[in-house]
């Protein structure tokens, strides 16, 4: 499978992993192994950051994940600055995981503030990967300032509900210069995989692991289903034409021309 | 954010609706719910609120539905807040109290030796409860508005918001200018009981002090909403007054302040009536059954995918080691409702019994047991404005 480039940096699994929602770190950790995946991501808001004993953050293998915290919890841009600032301070990272998301029920992202925010950050050298609305305008606005990836949504988080904003998300996909990650609501392996041969360079994971009643055996589903629909969109897949028309009711009188 | 122009919006809304218990229709309107009423609701999608849903789902007739009830509470409280349970502690800080609550051990009718704690004894009692792993605090005192002064509270906010990654208060009504301040010391949670919904049921519990004024205290959530705190918490004390009429009011107060205040976290409580000291319990004629009790948690998270959904260590082992596949999102444990009662040999003075006696740790464990991830931390001070 072709390698997914963001900022400086090649991975060969294109699967992010969040890290909410499990019922133990030892079952996170063993489904993040299943999954494959190289990218985890940690709500600041979760771990004691600077606690290098912290129990999430210690199931958590450094060496073989990329660790990307999240600014979940943040309400406006200067509450995700801040925070972003806190974690390259106490881990060296400057990879942040963009999310302001002042409405606590669904958790939706401000574009607004979002944007203002990635100014802010990719000015003071992070690599942001902003969670988005799946706005194809706001796509490209990120992407001028300077974001390293978009990551839309792809239903509400936490929804399970698959490609609901699926139109404009093959739109942005058309458009977009850099790697667009689709996040949230993916429930089924069958969704990621969907992203996937639609042309997403990769996709993020939580709730649909994280709740299911058996984290670890899903997380290999969507390993593989992640990884399906990557190979599915490179062979440029034969389409899905519609039926042959036997009859042709408006010019089969061209038939019988010779 | 909607602020002081919407002050006395609920109350209307509250009287308009007939649910402050100035009409018996709602009672006849809940006997009435039939099996297939209940049925019906709990095909539809759950997780979203109208009155119509609630109605049914607290109805007597949906008690023959309660474990349905409860497999679908349990399937969207792990979908969206995971295996999870946050744990807090309440640290109290006075129990003098110009109110005379006729539930209350703390009521100023009440004999006892009362105490306040100075703000370095609050600040060694937070040293305990922050060893015991705890970073959520929620700081509780009786209206006692002589020495328990905002200062007070904001001073000690100052002072512990480097301990805790949160601190919340539960405390008496303040206007929204205090709330404010409150705000920006680092107190960015507040919940506040309306006791009961009931303006007459209201009259008879709180007889005098400041307390016995319905409508500023319906009204304050308003006001701390409004002043910006995260973490909004509402809640009814159950036993005063019919529980299903109350959660009906209950539900529409929770809709009302989640439609306006769409940055705030709305959470509801589940504090039932406990014996408590120098009360006696005959003069309560609504006391909830566990399954009653079980009954409003489910319906109110059928109706609320998103709200917190909090029980305390009033309850039972048995009620809380079952309510965390119930809905219930986040649990106190080694509490004490006495102030200095973590430092010191406190006599029984409490607010209320503590009927769940066992350590944090011991919580955790249980959580663990029954497939939960306990969760100390959920909140980083960094994104506090102070």
């Amino acid at each position: 499978m072709d390698r997914l480039k963001i900022a400086d940096k090649e991975f060969s699994s294109r699967l992010f992993v969040g890290t909410g929602k499990f019922s133990s770190s030892k079952i996170m950790a063993a489904a993040i192994a299943a999954s494959g995946c190289e990218i985890v991501t940690v709500a600041l808001r979760r771990v004691n950051i600077e606690d290098k004993n912290d129990d999430m953050l210690a199931a958590i293998d450094r060496k073989k994940y990329l660790l990307l915290p999240n600014t979940s919890g943040a309400r406006d841009a200067d509450e995700a600055v801040r925070l972003s600032r806190l974690a390259r301070a106490a881990t060296g990272i400057s990879w942040i995981k963009l999310e302001v998301t002042p409405d606590p029920n669904y958790l939706l992202p401000d574009g607004i503030e979002t944007l203002k925010a990635a100014r802010i950050l990719v000015k003071e050298g992070f690599v942001v990967l902003p969670y988005i609305n799946a706005d194809p305008i706001l796509a490209k606005r990120l992407e001028d300032a300077g974001a390293a990836t978009v990551m839309p949504l792809a239903s509400p988080i936490g929804s399970n509900q698959g490609l609901q904003t699926r139109a404009a998300l093959e739109i942005i996909i058309e458009q977009a210069n850099v790697p667009v990650v689709v996040d949230a609501g993916l429930g089924l392996p069958s969704h990621a995989a969907d992203a996937m041969e639609m042309g997403a360079d990769a996709v993020l994971v939580n709730t649909a692991i994280a709740t299911a009643d058996d984290p670890v055996q899903i997380a290999a589903a969507f390993k593989l289903a992640v990884e399906a629909g990557r190979l599915a969109y490179n062979s440029g897949p034969a389409s899905a034409g519609k039926k042959a028309n036997a009859s042709s009711p408006l010019t089969g009188f061209l038939r019988d021309e010779k | 954010m909607p602020c002081e122009k919407d002050n006395g919006q609920f109350k209307k809304i509250l009287g308009e609706k007939r649910l402050d218990g100035s009409g018996g229709q709602w009672r006849e309107a809940i006997s009435r719910v039939s099996g297939g009423d209940v049925e019906k609701t709990l095909s539809e999608q759950a997780g979203h609120y109208n009155i119509e849903r609630i109605l049914a789902l607290i109805s007597p007739a949906a008690e023959e539905y309660l474990e349905e009830m409860a497999q679908q509470a349990h399937r969207l409280t792990v979908q969206r807040f995971g295996r999870t349970i946050r744990l807090y502690a309440p640290l109290y800080v006075s129990s003098y109290c110009e109110n005379s609550c006729l539930y209350c051990g703390f009521s100023r009718n009440n004999q006892f030796e009362r105490r306040r704690l100075t703000i370095d004894e609050a600040a060694a009692e937070a040293d305990i409860i922050a060893s015991e792993g705890f970073t959520d605090l929620l700081l509780v005192s009786s209206e006692d508005r002589k020495f328990i002064t905002v200062d007070y509270l904001c001073e000690l906010a100052r002072r512990l918001r480097g301990k805790f990654s949160t601190i919340s208060a539960e405390i008496y009504p303040l206007s929204a200018d205090e709330y404010r301040r409150l705000f920006e010391a680092g107190i960015e949670g507040v919940t506040l009981y309306q006791e009961t919904y009931d303006r007459n049921v209201y009259s008879r519990f709180h007889p005098a002090g400041p307390k016995s004024d319905y409508d500023s205290r319906l009204d304050a959530p308003n006001r701390f909403a409004g002043a910006g705190m995260r973490q909004v918490g509402i809640g009814a004390l159950l036993g005063l007054n019919d529980f299903r009429l109350e959660t009906l009011a209950l539900a529409e107060h929770g809709h009302y302040l989640m439609k306006r205040y769409w940055q705030s976290q709305l959470s509801f409580s589940f504090p039932r009536l406990r014996p408590a000291n120098n009360v006696s319990s005959i003069q309560f004629e609504h006391i909830l059954s566990g399954r009653n009790l079980v009954q409003m948690i489910t319906a109110l998270r059928l109706c609320f995918a998103d709200a917190g959904l909090v029980l305390s260590t009033r309850e039972g082992a048995k009620i809380r080691d079952n309510a965390v596949k119930l809905g219930i999102t986040k649990m106190s444990a080694g509490s004490k409702t006495s102030p200095g009662g973590y430092s010191g040999n406190i006599a029984n003075t409490g607010q209320f019994e503590i009927d769940d006696k066992r350590t944090p740790i011991q919580i955790a464990e249980m959580l663990k047991s029954e497939g939960f991830e306990p969760v100390w931390k959920d909140w980083e001070r960094a994104l506090s404005k102070v």
